[in-house]
């Protein structure tokens, strides 16, 4: 499949009605996620047959595009029923059966729940701003201990030498795939402007 | 919930230190089509707790005739893997619970997705 192609079948996922800021619920736009699920497996090859772990998925735009490229089965955890059942009607639309659902608070996880149970973990982390402070790097924590092979993460650029550092503490080998803009449409009342770009990196970790 | 999701689901409740394998409760089981990819059930196999996954069958009526043990060589015996491959992604829990076997804590099945959320005693 092709990336435009990619692109388009992603413009078709549905998502939050009412984004909730408590979890800072932004939709992966399915520009962002196409061009990530097909770095992925063009470039890595880690998608295709693997068992892969969507983590803080929402809506499943990234889960969806990774059933769409073959992935062998994908495992999508949100803490948000609201966000899980959207997630849930947009499988059924797309007829896509190798994917199932996990409600569960990745920050309170033992560190060694799902040890090495996926080979690839993908996902757009809250950015750990506002009332999140930090939680990127849970999250990221969490990815570690679930994937095999490689993580795969959007970080915000302004932190990339914090998340560095903390690559070399845990052993992990850190590599920035792309500079993305992330353009932000102004979700919630508090962003004065019409939609923002945030510059966001594009990185894969993997265990070395 | 798939069973796979569920060979790979632990109770984290505080202070248990055996959550594992969560005893299925459903009253509502669906199977579901799912295309056979016997290359991706080959690779699964080996990361599977076998015994988990035949009690998980069996607690729904759908063990059928899955081995207690894992079969030598089953790599290129398609219709041991179709079985597998059954009963790992086309079995799916739709309503009920997953019961912690230490603690005893419920965690609900609602319309297929598993609620693994702790209440804040609990972490």
């Amino acid at each position: 499949m092709k990336l435009k192609e990619l692109e388009s079948c992603l413009q078709q996922v549905d998502v939050f009605e009412e984004p909730k800021i408590l979890f800072e619920q932004y939709p992966t736009s399915p520009h962002i996620a196409a061009c990530m699920l097909y770095t992925i497996q063009s470039t890595f090859d880690d998608i295709k047959g693997k068992v892969v772990a969507d983590l803080g998925c929402g809506c499943g735009v990234l889960s969806i595009g990774a059933a769409i490229l073959g992935a062998g089965f994908c495992v999508g955890f949100d803490i948000d029923d609201d966000a899980l059942e959207i997630f849930r009607s947009n499988a059924e639309e797309f007829e896509i059966s190798n994917v199932d659902l996990v409600q569960s608070d990745l920050c309170s996880l033992q560190p060694e729940a799902y040890a090495h149970k996926f080979d690839t973990v993908i996902m757009n982390p809250p950015f750990g701003t506002k009332h999140n402070q930090g939680m990127d790097m849970k999250f990221l924590r969490t990815a570690l201990t679930m994937a095999q092979t490689s993580v795969y993460s959007l970080h915000k650029t302004s932190t990339r030498e914090h998340i560095q550092k903390k690559a070399n503490d845990w052993g992990v080998k850190m590599e920035v795939i792309a500079e993305l803009r992330y353009d932000l449409p102004a979700s919630y009342k508090f962003h004065k402007k019409k939609s923002v770009d945030i510059e966001v990196d594009f990185i894969r970790f993997s265990h070395t | 919930m798939k069973l796979l999701t569920h060979n790979m689901l632990t109770s984290h409740v505080k202070g248990v230190t055996q959550g594992y394998p969560l005893l299925i409760k459903a009253t509502e089981v669906k199977v579901n089509e799912v295309e056979f990819n016997p290359e991706f059930v080959v690779k699964m196999i080996p990361k599977l707790e076998w015994s988990a996954l035949v009690q998980a069958a069996e607690e729904l009526g759908q063990k059928q005739d899955l081995p207690e043990q894992l079969v030598a060589d089953y790599g290129k015996d398609e219709a041991f893997l179709k079985k597998v491959h059954r009963i790992l992604l086309e079995v799916e829990v739709m309503e009920g619970s997953l019961k912690c076997p230490e603690s005893g804590r419920e965690f609900p099945i609602t319309r297929g997705i598993p609620n693994m959320l702790l209440n804040e005693d609990e972490v």
